[in-house]
């Protein structure tokens, strides 16, 4: 905590700007090197891991050129400390091209415009990207994935996932679940238990009445313009 | 002497931080540890009421941090055990008169003057709490074996584990057979559950606390009630001993366990 000290007040005279959006965070760098905004986001992130932990950013990096290697570590530093970066506003070209092969967006409203990828019906649904979530998510905590999110641990009353794809929880789902933020309906929610306080497919949102005897793992998915939940059956997927 | 530190928080308020500090603190004494209470709730302090030292007080903890005083000079003396010492919070600051960054320096300063150091947080998750948590080698979670009161040290064990000042072990404070007997309470399996972290011990629902808390004379000065021998023997567990638990729990042979109890 010694050393944050020194760093909040390197981090209130340094030109980073920070902007809440529907989308996540805006980061803009402002005037330097890339290296010094670089080494000044990471110094101001570390300093509040808890408010940064799971957020959506979207860095404006003005006029920089940053080049793709620079780019790719930064993703990785960021995502080392449970940030994830998916988009990249620049007014150099080359960095655009740059963020788009990383794969990143180039204007925020990429996000909420790209269609979703419906129902793939292959085995492997290539493209995708997904997590896997090796903890149990306590109350206040909030994961937010582009893709599929598989959690090795309990979802708890307080903690939300919000989710692309599908939502898979090997332990017991007591918190909120999102799945298909932007509108996939193939989505589907699992849990070994399934007691979640909602969960919400694409558009659709239902609560669960409480559940009596030994839980079994249970499946959610969209079904006539409802949510259905149903025993997960190993033949029937 | 290298204190150990040890944080006391919770999240929610009301739910027994401060009583079980004071209490913690005379039962370690008690067992002839130097024990040194630190109050971090700043603006809000009662951890001096509880421990009957409030007219002693002459200087506090934001008078040691911005050099008023030295730390012995705020580190006020129970007479009732002398190896117990308080150092209380300002009531007249708040929390953004001290940094975590100080709490380390006074910590780490006080550490040769005794065997614990027992940090007595303020409820929430904002400053103050992170003020009381960024010194701690330890970290206790006391919640009540009620849902708001658990669903906060979820989110409050989360955030430790965040700061790395995990894993916390858990009291579980003023738990009630008769209740938990009737399915009007949670009981603390039902609580260690959802929280699954360490349990180091259960205090039982008791108005002997509420009473000596009154009187500013912690229950555990006094060996005879349930809490008192409670919170004596979290404090041996906490020196490294194993105790078994007092079993309050309500489980099915539960009336046996409390007559037994009772003759105890």
């Amino acid at each position: 905590m010694g050393v944050d000290e020194i760093r909040m007040s390197e981090v209130l005279k340094s030109p980073i700007q920070i902007k809440g959006i529907r989308e996540g965070l805006l980061i803009s760098l402002g005037e330097g090197s890339f290296q010094e905004l670089q080494q000044q986001l990471l110094g101001h992130i570390d300093h509040q891991l808890v408010f940064f932990r799971g957020a959506r950013l979207a860095l404006d990096t003005g006029g920089l050129t940053i080049k793709a290697s620079e780019l790719g570590a930064l993703r990785d530093q960021l995502s080392e400390r449970g940030v994830s970066l998916w988009a990249v506003i620049s007014s150099k070209e080359l960095t655009e091209t740059t963020a788009r092969m990383l794969g990143l967006a180039t204007r925020l409203t990429d996000a909420k415009s790209e269609k979703p990828t419906s129902g793939s019906k292959n085995d492997v649904e290539s493209g995708d990207k997904a997590v896997l979530v090796r903890k149990t998510l306590r109350s206040g905590v909030y994961l937010e994935h582009d893709g599929h999110v598989t959690i090795v641990g309990d979802v708890n009353p307080g903690a939300e996932v919000s989710a692309t794809g599908s939502v898979v929880v090997w332990g017991r789902l007591l918190g909120s679940v999102h799945a298909g933020s932007r509108g996939d309906r193939e989505a589907v929610i699992c849990a070994l238990e399934m007691s979640p306080t909602y969960i919400h497919i694409a558009g659709l949102i239902t609560q669960l009445s409480a559940r009596k005897g030994k839980p079994q793992p249970e499946i959610a998915r969209i079904a006539n313009e409802n949510i259905i939940v149903e025993a997960w059956k190993p033949k029937s997927h | 002497m290298s204190a150990k530190s040890v944080t006391i928080t919770s999240g929610k308020g009301g739910v027994g931080k401060t009583t079980a500090t004071a209490n913690l603190a005379v039962a370690l004494a008690s067992l002839n540890q130097k024990v040194v209470c630190i109050d971090s709730d700043i603006g809000l302090r009662n951890l001096d009421v509880v421990m009957g030292l409030e007219n002693r007080i002459v200087y506090d903890l934001v008078d040691v941090i911005e050099g008023r005083c030295r730390l012995r000079q705020a580190m006020i003396r129970d007479k009732r055990m002398p190896e117990l010492h308080l150092i209380p919070a300002a009531q007249t600051r708040d929390k953004s008169s001290v940094s975590p960054s100080d709490m380390v320096k006074l910590v780490d300063e006080l550490r040769n003057e005794a065997d614990w150091i027992l940090i007595d947080s303020p409820a929430g998750i904002e400053r103050g709490f992170r003020n009381a948590i960024a010194p701690a080698d330890e970290v206790i979670v006391i919640t009540n074996p009620e849902v708001s009161a658990v669903r906060d040290a979820d989110r409050i064990i989360g955030l430790i584990e965040a700061e790395e000042k995990g894993p916390a072990r858990l009291l579980i404070n003023r738990l009630n057979p008769a209740m938990i007997k009737h399915g009007d309470m949670l009981s603390a399996d039902d609580v260690l559950e959802l929280l699954a972290i360490e349990l180091l011990g259960i205090i039982p629902e008791d108005e002997a606390v509420l009473i000596s808390t009154n009187r500013g004379t912690p229950v555990a000065l006094d060996g005879k009630t349930h809490a008192s021998q409670a919170f004596h023997n979290i404090a041996r567990r906490m020196m490294g001993e194993t105790v078994p638990l007092l079993e309050f729990d309500g489980r099915s042979d539960f009336l046996g366990r409390l007559s037994h109890l009772f003759k105890a």
